[in-house]
């Protein structure tokens, strides 16, 4: 047996489609604790790194910060916050949060410090208070950017929630652990399989956000 | 009026960018500071907005120190232009021009209107309205950027080298279309350029600083060529100042003669006061088709070109010299304005009108200055 008859199989199997261990359940599951990993983390990076990227100060904290969160593993930070704190949802959310600031924060700084001075000059010329230079002026032209940042930390996000599985919890890496742990292979290739059509998902909601919220001007098109 | 008293800046690097300047900038007028390139001029030109705050001195605006007025009223009464106009490239042009206006808190169609109307004053094409920085050419980026400062009507203009970045006739066109909005409004403008030509040009007064930022001269254009303060400021005019200097003399009082010039197919005229060998040859409207030698009456073939004409009154000494220089003959043809003969004028007869308002204008002068002296004194 393949890969895809064992994609085959699992899709097709009924029983696979309701009940709590049921693809919608699991998959709604996991999309909930990626959106709330992801929400934690932009409430962290984005005003950090708008703030520091705009005064363009802050700019090696920034660095230091980032590399140091880089090199923590995900799995052991789980294991070391279920030990400290005890199974639940918040030591999911560490490791995941953990892993998305750096991303978030460092494209956000480098995006607004270099948005062009010219245009920036001028709205302080005008007599724009810098609270509406950073978000009429510097955010707009910098979104392409911060926005890359937030997609490759959703897609990060997206691939490793199913750590949560390993302390419990639901979501598509249920799937993946159960199958090893029963040496059913049918059912870890289709979480697998399942993990990495959200991610496609999450590409394809950003890039619509950025048709929608990043201006033509800045788009070129 | 914007007075500049003493003025010192000096960075916190130990540079002094600006040395104890003062300065008196006319209302309703374009008083242009002009020197070599790190002599200070963006630096004073932005401790009159606060875009940076002077080390010693102060700046008063009508009587009233800029320190103590709030920062944000006192930038949005001043228009601020700078090179490569600065748009904001995710709004569109008319979008960018409504900034101030919607900062003050105007309506949308307002403040739209008011876009419009500045759009057609700086010579924008409407249909540009709805277009994004990007699609326009560098030109018209800088139109939009003077549109931008005028659009809440602030009395004060300051323009940081505003037309250096586009291409020279691109900037001429600029340059003219300043003058004519400034004829219009009558704004308080400082403007800042490296460029001599271009603050002889503008300029109603000049202020020319030198390295360090000291002021070398401050004085209206003619007088800055004919009466460098020192050799620095008669190097940064460069060699042909006699040459420019004649910009400001105007042509109306050249002695034209009528006596070298014929209609077509008419016979030579008498040899009186145009001691010339060639005659300007006219059609029946009077406008002229060229020259030809006495004695080749008939032969429209063989007729010199004029070249350009220049109109007395309207334009000045130089550019009388200039169609004399060009003229294929040494004679300057003098035209209505329909393009009509008035009459031709030799080299020569415009060297001595040259020598008379160089001298009339040193005996113009001479008082004036010694009241500026007993003023200084
Ligand atoms: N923020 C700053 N910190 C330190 N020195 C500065 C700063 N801004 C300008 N200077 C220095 O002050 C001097 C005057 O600068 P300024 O920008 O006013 O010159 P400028 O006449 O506008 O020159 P340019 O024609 O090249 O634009 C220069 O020696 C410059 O290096
Ligand atoms: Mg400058």
């Amino acid at each position: 047996m393949n890969v895809l008859n064992f994609v085959q199989a699992f899709f097709s199997d009924g029983a696979h489609w309701h009940g709590y261990d049921g693809i919608p359940t699991r998959f709604l599951e996991h999309v909930r604790y990626a959106a709330l990993a992801l929400a934690i983390a932009a409430a962290i990076g984005l005003p950090v790194g708008l703030l520091t990227g705009h005064t363009g100060r802050g700019g090696n904290a920034i660095a230091f910060v980032a590399n140091a969160a880089r090199a923590l593993p995900s799995f052991g930070l789980l294991v070391l916050a279920v030990l400290l704190i005890g199974f639940g949802l918040l030591p999911v959310m560490i490791p995941l949060v953990v892993l998305a600031v750096p991303p978030i924060l460092v494209t956000t700084y480098e995006a607004v410090r270099t948005v062009d001075p010219a245009p920036v000059d001028a709205a302080r010329g005008m007599g724009m208070r810098e609270s509406r230079i950073l978000f009429r002026v510097e955010v707009p032209v910098a979104l392409p950017l911060i926005l890359s940042g937030l997609r490759s930390a959703a897609i990060q996000i997206v691939s490793t929630a199913t750590i949560a599985a390993y302390v419990s919890l639901g979501g598509l890496g249920r799937y993946i652990i159960d199958g090893l742990y029963q040496r059913n292979y049918e059912k870890v290739v289709g979480g697998a399989t399942l993990v990495a059509l959200l991610a496609l998902v999450t590409l394809a909601l950003f890039w619509a956000v950025g048709r929608l919220a990043v201006s033509p001007g800045v788009r070129r098109r | 009026m914007i007075r500049i008293d003493s003025v010192t800046k000096r960075y916190p690097d130990g540079t002094v960018a600006v040395d104890r300047l003062s300065l008196e900038i006319p209302d309703r007028s374009i008083t242009v500071l002009v020197g070599p390139s790190g002599c200070g001029k963006t630096t004073t030109l932005r401790m009159i907005n606060r875009m940076v705050e002077p080390t010693e001195g102060t700046i008063l605006l009508d009587g009233e120190d800029v320190q103590r007025q709030p920062v944000t009223t006192l930038r949005r009464s001043m228009g601020y232009v700078i090179q490569n106009a600065g748009l904001f490239q995710h709004r569109t042009i008319a979008d960018n021009i409504a900034t101030v206006p919607r900062m003050l808190g105007w309506g949308k169609q307002r403040a739209r209107e008011r876009a419009a109307e500045l759009m057609e004053r700086v010579g924008l094409d409407a249909s540009l309205a709805k277009r994004y920085p990007y699609q326009l050419s560098g030109g018209q980026q800088q139109r939009v950027g003077v549109a931008r400062a005028l659009a809440a009507d602030p009395p004060v203009l300051l323009m940081d080298e505003p037309f250096s970045a586009v291409d020279p006739v691109v900037r001429k066109g600029l340059q003219d279309e300043l003058l004519r909005i400034q004829d219009e409004l009558g704004k308080t403008i400082v403007f800042v350029t490296h460029d001599i030509d271009e603050a002889i040009k503008l300029g109603t007064m000049v202020a020319v600083l030198r390295e360090g930022g000291r002021l070398a001269q401050y004085a209206p254009p003619a007088e800055l060529l004919s009466n460098p303060a020192d050799s620095f400021v008669e190097d940064f005019l460069g060699a042909d100042r006699g040459i420019r200097r004649l910009s400001f003399f105007t042509s109306d009082a050249l002695e034209l003669t009528t006596d070298a010039v014929v209609p077509a197919g008419a016979p030579d005229a008498p040899l009186t006061t145009a001691e010339t060998p060639y005659l300007l040859v006219t059609d029946a409207e009077g406008r002229p088709l060229g020259w030809r030698e006495r004695g080749s009456a008939g032969d429209a073939d063989r007729l010199l070109p004029y070249g350009r004409p220049f109109r007395p009154g309207t334009d000045s000494l130089r550019a009388a010299l200039d169609c004399a220089v060009l003229s294929p003959t040494g004679w300057a043809v003098a035209v209505d304005a329909d393009g009509r003969v008035t009459g031709v004028v030799s080299q020569q007869t415009i060297g001595e009108a040259i020598r008379a308002a160089h001298t009339q204008a040193e005996t113009d002068a001479a008082p004036a200055r010694g009241e500026d002296e007993k003023v200084a004194g």
